[in-house]
């Protein structure tokens, strides 16, 4: 097989402005944090300094909760609904205008393609935007009974994987059911949020309507027991997950929760075997594989594990690692140096408990943080590769003989966000969805979002579903 | 002139009527103080049994046709209907109230039953959707039973508050345990009789009668219960089972009011299914 050699397309980065440090957005405008301290975000791809973040501390996070609810008070519950909506509008419209300086920050503050950012990250977050825009004045009809109302100020809490699109996922609706938000986004990747405090700036959103507060996990804690915070939503690990939950135990704070997985991918015998290798491959390859509901367990059928894994094997060793600003690029970078160890401890538990490692040939950049497409062949059900979110491009192959078999093996978890089966017969993909529990469901097909499917967890996944006419119910108190 | 003869209370796990397997009772009087009978006490072992018992019922439980667990409601119904003058008798002996009063309660508790097997099969109108995404797939959401919810049953009206708490989390498929309230267990134990008589599958529901404040840890704690009513429990017990519940991320909710169709859509999860279009 020839491989063509790809010319360098690299996507430029003139197109965005990134200062050399940033405030906290507090009550509509950018101010230097109490803290009087900053930390440093960087390029994972370089692992040079992007810029200089305010790190929030308690008396910020005060002053941000303060804006907040006087925003929720005075401006926001009162404002007709209609006019509410207007605003996120105008976001959506100013998130699209703007979509290509987006997706470069994104790529250069979390080491994703550009092809990812510029094609699914950034137009899904416009698209959310617009999507709950118009639920604003239409929450009569939200399946909450008549006149449900806000909880009043939301603290929202997002990761590093789709920075914007994580903060989409939980500014859009909390905005449109008529709560402010104090959003702290993740530790390594805050740039984009603090770059659409600029977009609220031009939509002319009200003061305190959105704060960000930057940080790290402490920042977050402080948000969490926040005695005027009377919602939480946070996505992340389903272990800050459970503490959170046994945070706000006992007190009235209404909690969503978007944690972790382990999704099985299952592929039968008569699965259309060419696409059900595109759809591994972006089931576990997508965004490096730091997705929450990443394929990252394949389930294949005992008789067609040779002939899949084959083509699977040709497939990944075409797979582009190399910079996220090249539009070439299918792999980028991990994201940081703890998670990159990450990846690589659980991966060597692969190595010693038994499983057989297989890796195209790449080279990896000499700076910043890399990891090749990895598989695990002859993996157990014991095996840790098997049981814990690696939450990187590594991917666990375990075999079965009956569908019964698939149905126990990928339920063996105490995970249940999402799961995907490929077969050619329709009567099996309904059967095989009836059984499995996780929340969303791809059926030859993978990683697919829009803002008008319900996404979310059973089990030890989380609480709640974000997304559709189901996410509005997080963000708003029964009517009559 | 004839003794009457005194009925043994006992615990409801897996359509039997089994002691305490712990060998315990408490004493339990009338609304006037007089003696009224000795429920068993159960133990955490007694629990467990039930979620075992509730957890082997689920499968077959969830995906019976929402037609089937309809009927199934509205049998409950039927049966209670021929034993309301007991139930009558035992809510005048343990709340105190008159027997019109009492008569009133049993009416609404056997017509709430009647309601919630209307819903088995309209609840998937009311939380499902097809959902119109911006490319070629078909999506759509359906709503699931969640698994295994232990209930705390509410004291007064002792029997109507049971009903409340268990036709809405059985009619969507879950299975249940219910944890009678320590003052008024005898409403439950009766109830448990109608229910072994109404072709309900053994371990769709679970009773155990006991010390509240000891079954809120056991429960809280308990990493096969997926969800629990805590409408019945104090707001000190209310953290704690939330913060032993956190463990497994139980889904914990309070009720207030009667007859809600949120009852049953707390206890289910949504489901989404993404599928391609094409030729």
């Amino acid at each position: 097989m020839s491989n063509f050699e790809y010319a360098p397309a690299p996507e430029s980065t003139a197109i965005v402005d990134i200062k050399s440090e940033y405030g906290l957005f507090i009550n509509g405008k950018f101010v230097a944090p109490k803290s009087g301290k900053r930390f440093a975000s960087i390029n994972p791809a370089t692992e040079e300094v992007l810029a200089k973040v305010a790190y929030a501390n308690l008396a910020d996070v005060n002053l941000a909760v303060t804006a907040a609810r006087n925003a929720f008070t005075k401006v926001w519950s009162k404002m007709p609904a209609a006019e509410r909506g207007k605003y996120l509008f105008r976001i959506a419209r100013i998130l699209q205008e703007r979509a290509r300086e987006f997706a470069v920050l994104e790529s250069l503050d979390n080491g994703k393609p550009i092809r990812e950012s510029r094609d699914t990250d950034i137009p899904l977050a416009a698209a959310h935007f617009f999507y709950h825009a118009g639920w604003a004045d239409k929450l009569d009809h939200a399946g909450m009974g008549n006149s449900p109302k806000p909880y009043g100020v939301a603290g929202q809490i997002i990761p590093w994987n789709f920075p914007m699109l994580m903060l989409a996922w939980k500014v859009a609706p909390a905005l449109a059911t008529g709560n402010t938000v104090v959003l702290k986004p993740a530790e390594t990747t805050p740039l984009t949020a603090l770059l659409f405090a600029e977009v609220c700036q031009q939509a002319g959103l009200p003061a305190g309507v959105v704060n960000i507060v930057t940080g790290d996990g402490t920042t977050g804690s402080h948000i969490v027991n926040h005695p005027g915070v009377d919602k939480i939503a946070f996505t992340g690990s389903t272990g800050v997950g459970k503490a959170i939950a046994k945070a706000v135990a006992g007190t009235k704070k209404s909690v969503t929760l978007e944690l972790g997985g382990k999704a099985a991918n299952i592929v039968y015998e008569d699965a259309p075997i060419d696409e059900a290798v595109e759809g591994i491959v972006n089931g576990i390859f997508f965004n490096q594989g730091h997705v929450c509901c990443a394929g990252s367990r394949l389930l294949v059928q005992e008789n067609v594990q040779d002939e899949l894994l084959e083509k699977l094997k040709r497939r990944m060793s075409l797979i582009r690692v190399g910079s996220p600003l090249d539009k070439n690029t299918d792999l980028g970078a991990i994201n940081s140096a703890t998670q990159l160890a990450r990846i690589r401890e659980i991966s060597d538990s692969g190595d010693l408990e038994g499983a057989e490692r297989w890796s195209p040939a790449c080279n990896l950049p000499q700076k910043g943080f890399w990891y090749p497409p990895t598989i695990f062949t002859g993996v157990s059900q014991s095996h840790r590769i098997a049981r814990e979110e690696i939450f990187g491009p590594v991917l666990s192959v375990l075999t079965f003989r009956t569908p019964q078999e698939a149905i126990e093996k990928a339920n063996n978890t105490p995970y249940g966000l999402s799961a995907g089966v490929w077969t050619d017969k329709g009567s099996k993909i309904l059967w095989t969805a009836q059984r499995l529990r996780a929340g969303v469901i791809w059926a030859n097909t993978f990683n697919k979002f829009d803002p008008t499917s319900p996404f979310g967890g059973y089990k030890e996944s989380g609480w709640g579903r974000e997304g559709g006419r189901h996410g509005l119910a997080g963000y708003l108190k029964a009517g009559n | 002139m004839r003794i009457d003869v005194m009925k043994t209370y006992k615990l409801f796990i897996n359509g039997q009527f089994p002691r305490s397997e712990s060998g315990r009772v408490y004493e339990l009087n009338d609304a006037k103080g007089k003696f009224l009978a000795n429920p068993a006490h159960g133990s955490r072992k007694d629990l467990r049994d039930s979620v075992v018992a509730a957890r082997a019922a689920f499968s077959s439980w969830s995906s019976a046709t929402a037609y089937n667990r309809g009927q199934i409601l509205y049998r409950i119904a039927e049966i209670m209907e021929g034993r309301s003058e007991q139930f009558v008798a035992e809510i005048v002996a343990q709340e105190g109230v008159t027997s019109a009063v009492a008569k009133k309660q049993v009416e609404e508790a056997i017509d709430t039953w009647v309601w919630y097997a209307g819903w088995t099969d309209k609840i998937s109108v009311l939380n499902g959707s097809t959902n119109p995404v911006a490319g070629p797939y078909y999506n759509f959401t359906i709503p699931e039973a969640l698994g295994v919810v232990a209930i705390f049953a509410d004291g007064k009206p002792s029997l109507l508050n049971l009903v409340n708490g268990l036709a809405p989390v059985i009619a969507s498929g879950n299975t249940a345990i219910l944890i009678a309230s320590e003052k008024f267990p005898l409403s439950a134990i009766t109830l448990a009789e109608s229910l072994a008589t109404s072709d309900l599958p053994a371990g769709v529901i679970n009773i155990i009668t006991g010390k509240t404040a000891e079954l809120v840890s056991w429960t809280g704690s308990h990493m096969d219960i997926d969800g629990i009513d805590a409408s019945g429990l104090t707001s000190k017990q209310l953290k704690e089972v939330e913060e032993l519940g956190a463990e497994n991320l139980k889904r914990i909710h309070t009720f207030e009011g009667k007859r809600n169709p949120l009852r049953i859509s707390s206890f289910m999860e949504s489901k989404t299914v993404w599928h391609p279009v094409g030729i």
